[in-house]
């Protein structure tokens, strides 16, 4: 035990301490879980059983037709291939062109690669909803309303990739390239077989971060697809709030199908996920 | 491999004179655009050229068949003069001022999870960050189930302690506040691993110096681990502000468009959104676009000059 140096006086407030700690914890850990919770148990019960006041906990009966009925109240899968479809395709787009650029403006020299860099980082300072209005011109234009292009297209270019992963080559050591240019590499050639698998820690957390802004993403995927055939999941469940506005089985049961690719990413890639967000937030 | 150069060294290797001048060095600036240009393009096209455009329409009118005719600032004295965006203001400031409770919250928690010794920390983190996590949609038709004013959960508890029921989201002096929580409880996990990062940061040895000098936990927090962890404070306060000024999604989720309590929730964004999308006023919804930018903008302003009077870097 780490703690068996410390004397036993102080030993035993130690441990105090820490059961108060872990109270603390908890009891903050059950508000975060509790609604998802809530949300299994409603999507359990009978729609007669959710209108019953006191509301009981536990269904009466356990009953899982709600988890089928969003199938057929909705395109449901659809919806579900929409969304993936978003979201592989922001992912994958962003990982390309973002580290494509950021490799240049970190490791490259070119005239006004600073100026560029800074004009490039503006981006993060503009509001979405300044940009949406002429966005939406031209994915009309482009005749894509309705579209899956449409859903990731604006998505797939982003200054905070171009920012994270830049950041991170330039923490590589300069002799790899000069060694692979003496061995009469191409600089795309360094780029993609020596320099990026270098970075591939970086490259995973942005793709989960982007994974999971792309999959809850709604203003933009409201304006464009309008089609419940073509919405992304997120779209989607609000229509299902507006055609079912007290069943709620039906509506928790969605919402927790919605939910639950995300959830599986980030269970698994949750140290990935850690990552990207600690990243974000102490290197600027 | 020799040993990793540190993040400024290398920073400053990377802009010092090129590395290796062996290579023609034409050769290697055409890669480089080359590298760029795929992003520039995509940005030219989806963000530049929008955002000269939406400039543009904040002066002028849509016509019926397309066609826009010039207005002038006629826009912008409608949305400073409209009582709605006045309100929608001030609703957004009470998000931005609610949403900023989750910091105090994260800093609690990162904290305490920074006990040493502590077990089941990544537990914790994984549970706090799950509301993060979770489709907003999801999570603001669990919220409106849990405020429902008949059958909801939330009114149960209230009437255990003798308090009245609610229509929580429907009753104008209750809804703004009943967005406000679930915003808060939906950020805390973000926040917490920004903060818990942070903290990692911060040397043990300060903390056990202070422990041989007799100070408790509570004068640890407040002498160490508070004015180390200000310069992170000081980004997660202006991402947080930034976030909250953009409210859309909860919002819209949350409300009916026949709720009584619309015009006590609605946020800048949202109700450029009406604009914009339902209404077809493009021309007054990007002036108030153009207005939350500045807003923004003078918001981030202010924190970074005030960031002197309590920022500590190291």
């Amino acid at each position: 035990m780490r703690e068996s140096s410390v004397r036993p006086a102080s030993r035993r407030r130690f441990n105090a301490g820490s059961v108060a700690t872990h109270a603390a914890l908890s009891l903050g850990a059950l508000v975060m879980v509790f609604p998802f919770l809530w949300q299994l148990l409603t999507a359990a019960k009978s729609l007669a059983e959710t209108a019953k006041v006191p509301p009981t906990f536990l269904p009466d009966t356990w009953n899982w037709s709600s988890f089928e009925e969003v199938f057929t109240a909705l395109p449901f899968r659809e919806m579900l291939f929409n969304s993936v479809f978003n979201t592989v395709g922001r992912t994958v787009g962003q990982l390309v062109f973002c580290s494509l650029a950021a490799y240049a403006f970190a490791r490259m020299q070119f005239r006004g690669r600073n100026a560029l860099f800074a004009l490039f980082l503006s981006v993060l300072m503009v509001p979405s909803s300044l940009l949406v209005l002429p966005q939406y011109d031209i994915i009309q234009r482009l005749g894509l309303l309705n579209s899956a292009p449409a859903l990731f297209l604006p998505g797939m270019f982003s200054a905070f990739g171009t920012f994270m992963l830049r950041q991170f080559f330039l923490t590589l050591p300069k002799e790899l390239e000069e060694a692979a240019r003496i061995d009469g590499a191409g600089p795309f050639r360094i780029f993609w077989s020596i320099m990026l698998p270098l970075v591939r820690p970086a490259l995973a957390a942005l793709a989960v971060i982007t994974a999971m802004w792309s999959w809850n993403d709604l203003l933009w995927p409201l304006i464009v697809n309008t089609d419940p055939q073509k919405m992304p999941i997120s779209a989607g469940l609000t229509s299902l709030e507006g055609q079912f506005e007290t069943n709620y089985p039906v509506m928790m049961a969605g919402s927790l199908i919605a939910s639950l690719p995300m959830l599986i990413v980030y269970v698994f890639l949750q140290r990935h996920f850690v990552q990207s967000v600690a990243l974000s937030g102490s290197k600027s | 491999m020799s040993v990793f150069p540190s993040t400024a060294a290398a920073k400053k290797a990377g802009r010092s004179k090129p590395a290796a001048s062996c290579s023609p060095k034409s050769r290697n600036q055409k890669a480089a655009y080359l590298f760029v240009a795929p992003l520039g393009i995509g940005f030219a096209v989806f963000y530049f050229w929008p955002l000269l455009q939406t400039f543009f329409y904040s002066f002028t009118e849509f016509g019926a068949f397309g066609g826009n005719t010039w207005v002038g600032t006629d826009n912008y004295v409608r949305v400073l003069k409209d009582v709605t965006v006045w309100q929608a203001l001030g609703n957004t400031l009470i998000y931005c001022v609610i949403g900023l409770l989750a910091l105090p919250l994260a800093i609690g928690v990162a904290a305490l999870l920074n006990r040493r010794g502590l077990r089941g920390v990544a537990v914790y983190r994984a549970l706090y960050f799950i509301p993060f996590v979770t489709l907003p949609v999801a999570v603001g038709l669990v919220w409106n189930w849990l405020y429902n004013g008949d059958y909801g959960l939330i009114n149960e508890v209230f009437e255990w302690f003798g308090a009245d029921r609610r229509y929580w989201i429907s009753d104008p002096s209750t809804a703004v506040y009943a967005i406000g929580t679930v915003m808060v409880w939906s950020t805390t996990g973000y926040y917490l691993i920004i903060f818990m990062a942070g903290i990692k940061g911060i040397p043990q040895d300060y903390y056990e110096a202070a422990e041989l000098d007799g100070a408790g936990p509570l004068r640890r927090f407040f002498t160490i681990t508070l004015p180390l962890l200000s310069p992170t404070i000081f980004f997660a306060s202006i991402i947080c502000m930034i976030n909250s000024l953009q409210t859309f999604d909860l919002i819209y989720i949350m409300m009916a468009e026949k709720n009584p309590a619309i015009g006590d929730t609605q946020s800048v964004v949202s109700l450029f959104y009406k604009w914009a999308f339902i209404e077809n006023a493009q021309g007054a919804a990007a002036a108030l676009a153009f207005l939350l930018m500045l807003i923004i903008a003078a918001l981030t302003l202010v924190q970074f000059r005030l960031q002197k009077r309590w920022v500590h870097y190291a």
